[in-house]
């Protein structure tokens, strides 16, 4: 590991004194992403975490050219911006379209399916923090079962995790992908690969985050890990319909020592109040996603 | 040397964008612009017209495509109606605030519950208060001339136009229309030049969130508040009045058309009762007039062209002498009255006009208005002028209010 | 519009309660005098670390989250009480 740690690209992207969190899983995918992306490229996004680390009038700490838009917005904006310059014969830039689980899959997903679906030139990166982090934790449908949000706070949510991925795939793409900040490297070298390829290149990075899912800042790194540890969160690509593992999940696969997602539950407070009921759903739900994977890339 | 051709409203929208050499254009169909976006892709998979055509899912995603496609620099397009332009509406203030020179065409058309595919100017109406600039279209060659004229004006000003034409009775009526050339088009509106760009050299954060008080940057300049950001669009968008005017003058030199500048008049030099109204009304109402100038009544015709920004200083001028004003519109502010009815007597306010207005809401969800009912309907607002009740609450025409 | 620069949010090392203090006899690259690790510089969700022989924080802007504390190896980092009134 640190051989690729020394090749990789050293510039810093983000200047230091952001409005972030402290201990911001988003802060810390972000980073490694603008420094696969390098300086050819234009971001998008909403009304977001992502928006307000991108820092008030009239200044920034992102060395990125960066165009807001509305919360449903966002994959129609990359649209305009390929479209743009394509008009203007300006094909160099590589267009990155940022919006978390709300702008991508609750209000965002029809402009993010109409965008896949006419084959956009463009990477679609939704940061999924499992909630709507940004106006203070109210629940989305990447909310995981058996979570206490600000609008789940006495029952908690009560239906599985809406499986993004698989919606993404249904629309043909080039390159879908997932990763998370716990595993910089190798949602580094996604975004590399990501940025060669044509078409529309989805990825999904898996964002703990320490207010809203209620466990020490200190943690973010060992929280995303154990996402990863117990098959709650598969690292994988899929290219042009190719399943394969990657990273710590390969080894899981190769090994079978996937650990029960107890360990990840019992760390953070928004599942202080789910039911064994919900935790043995949970696990179900774990363990079924998990051997379809393996069916997967069993198959090649 | 231009051609007449005889073709639809929609034909001539769809023909002006391809003069002013669109580079993208971003429509999702409704009745009854459909034509207009299935023309264009015609024209665009044809090659005639070299742009890109994003066939966006929604309206939103129209507009939202043409707001990121103009901010990177190029010219864009889009068309709608009715619950298409409602359904956009959040990107409407968006496209304004961010100062882009966006020219859309409006078919008007009623807005829904309940259902109405016909034309009234319901849809653009509500949309008055988003900082679009409107521009009203009488017939087919001015719905080609003015959206030529709005690149013009809105790369000017940066503010986005709205050119709207009535549904069907403009979209779909075929009437001769004098095209011109390419060259001359393109010789009439220069390159567009974006005012922020969106470059990896100079990275910048384009629309972001701004604070109430202005705010000093690292570099220690003191910064526009949010506040100061909706001044400036509201400048210009009273500057642009001048641009506006300017443009038509300009128009008229190079292509032999003056469609008059923020608003024109018939007949008003001895005229004792106006009418007024916006878009295809207003012509039903030079026939009118004619009718009414047989019978011996002076009336003349005040054709709002320009809705916002609303011509305030020369509808004091061209109403001055009226002793009768009478409105005809295709819409209302629910709750209240139409919303050309509340803006005159707003500009009239403390002037020496004080003539009475009388409002009738016509020809809501294409309900059809003929020159005859026009007629009779300045003939009661006269005759109860005379009796001495001048004030009317706002009227329905032709329509069951009991 | 706006304009990139550095303490967008102001001087974030204002936030910390904890603040990070390297034990260099601990530290790997400082024990090995040459690059190695370096799981704090990865991990550092702000940017902060700087990745030298000698590892350097920049507390101006350093938040706190005690992350590189948390995943050093060898546990050269620990998280010390900011003094009160701390600037």
């Amino acid at each position: 590991m640190p051989e690729n740690l020394f090749k990789m690209n050293a510039k810093e992207y983000i200047l230091p004194g952001t409005r972030a969190c402290q201990g911001c899983g988003l802060s810390l995918a972000y980073r490694f992403a603008l420094k696969a992306l390098r300086e050819n490229t234009i971001v998008t996004l909403p009304a977001s975490c992502l928006c307000v680390l991108h820092g008030l009038y009239p200044n920034t700490p992102v060395n990125i050219p960066c165009l807001n838009c509305t919360f449903a917005s966002t994959a129609a904006s990359a649209s305009g911006i390929v479209a743009g310059l394509n008009a203007l014969n300006e094909t160099d830039t590589t267009v990155v379209a940022f919006a978390g689980d709300g702008g991508s899959f609750d209000m965002g997903i029809q402009s993010l399916s109409g965008a896949a679906e006419r084959g956009t030139d463009f990477i679609y990166v939704s940061y999924d923090n499992e909630g709507y982090m940004n106006t203070g934790t109210q629940r989305s449908s990447a909310t995981p079962m058996g979570a206490l949000t600000t609008t789940t706070p006495v029952l908690t949510k009560q239906q599985h995790k809406k499986d993004f991925l698989k919606i993404m795939e249904a629309h043909d793409l080039p390159y879908v992908a997932t990763t998370s900040p716990s595993y910089p490297i190798d949602l580094y070298d996604k975004f590399v690969k990501a940025k060669r390829i044509k078409g529309t290149r989805f990825i999904h990075i898996h964002v703990p985050c320490p207010p809203g899912w209620s466990y020490p800042t200190k943690d973010t790194v060992r929280i995303g890990r154990l996402a990863v540890e117990t098959g709650i969160v598969v690292l994988f690509e899929v290219e042009n319909g190719k399943f394969r593992f990657t990273g710590r999940s390969k080894t899981m696969a190769e090994k079978g020592n996937k650990l029960p997602i107890i360990n990840y539950i019992e760390r953070q407070g928004r599942f202080k109040k789910m039911s064994i009921e919900q935790l043995n759903q949970f696990q179900k739900w774990v363990d079924g996603r998990w051997n379809e994977c393996l069916q997967r890339a069993a198959k090649g | 040397m231009s051609d007449v051709q005889i073709i639809t409203g929609n034909q001539a929208a769809a023909l002006a964008a391809r003069l002013c050499n669109v580079q993208v254009v971003a429509a999702y169909p409704i009745t009854p612009q459909s034509q207009l976006s299935e023309i264009l892709s015609q024209y665009v998979e044809s090659g005639s017209l070299r742009a890109e055509y994003v066939r966006v899912e929604s309206e939103h995603s129209a507009m939202t495509v043409c707001i990121s496609a103009s901010t990177v620099g190029a010219r864009v397009f889009t068309a709608t109606s009715a619950n298409g332009l409602l359904y956009m509406h959040e990107q409407l203030h968006w496209a304004a605030g961010s100062r882009l020179p966006i020219v859309m065409c409006v078919v008007n058309r009623g807005v829904g519950a309940p259902w109405s595919i016909f034309n009234d100017q319901q849809d653009s109406l509500s949309q008055r208060d988003t900082g679009w600039i409107q521009i009203h279209c009488r017939d087919n060659q001015e719905i080609l001339d003015t959206v030529i004229q709005a690149y013009r004006i809105a790369e000017q000003a940066y503010a986005p136009v709205m050119v709207c034409y009535d549904g069907f009775v403009l979209s779909h009526t075929m009437m001769p229309v004098h095209v011109p050339g390419a060259n001359l088009v393109r010789s009439f509106l220069p390159p567009y030049k974006p005012h922020t760009i969106l470059s990896p050299e100079n990275p910048k954060n384009i629309n972001p969130v701004l604070l109430p008080n202005p705010r000093m940057s690292a570099e220690g300049i003191l910064c526009d508040g949010y506040m100061e950001m909706r001044y400036k669009l509201q400048k210009a968008m009273e500057d642009s009045r001048e641009v506006i005017v300017r443009t038509g003058r300009e128009f008229a030199d190079a292509f032999g058309r003056d469609h008059g500048g923020m608003l024109w008049e018939y007949r008003t030099d001895d005229a004792e009762v106006l009418l007024s109204a916006m878009g295809s009304v207003a012509a039903e109402a030079m026939a009118a007039a004619d009718e009414l100038r047989a019978e011996g009544i002076g009336a003349g015709v005040v054709g709002i062209r320009v809705f916002r920004p609303f011509p305030k200083e020369d509808v004091v001028r061209a109403f001055r002498k009226a002793k009768a004003i009478i409105l005809f519109e295709k819409s209302i502010s629910y709750g209240y009255e139409g919303g050309l009815s509340s803006d005159l007597k707003a500009a009239f306010y403390r002037t020496d006009i004080h003539a009475p207005i009388h409002d009738y809401i016509v020809g809501l969800g294409g309900r059809d208005v003929k020159a005859r009912e026009l007629v009779e309907a300045v003939r009661a607002s006269l005759e109860a002028i005379r009796s001495g009740t001048p004030e009317k609450h706002t009227s329905w025409l032709n329509c069951i209010t009991e | 519009m706006a304009d990139p620069a550095v303490g967008e949010a102001g001087k974030t090392g204002d936030w910390r309660d904890l603040k990070p203090v390297i034990d260099y006899g601990k530290c790997i690259p400082a024990v090995k005098n040459r690059p190695a690790c370096y799981l704090c510089w990865l991990y550092c969700p702000e940017g902060v670390v700087k990745a030298g022989t000698r590892v350097e924080i920049d507390l101006t802007y350093c938040k706190g989250c005690g992350v590189c504390a948390e995943e050093c190896p060898p546990r050269a980092i620990s998280m010390v009480r900011e003094e009160k009134g701390h600037e």
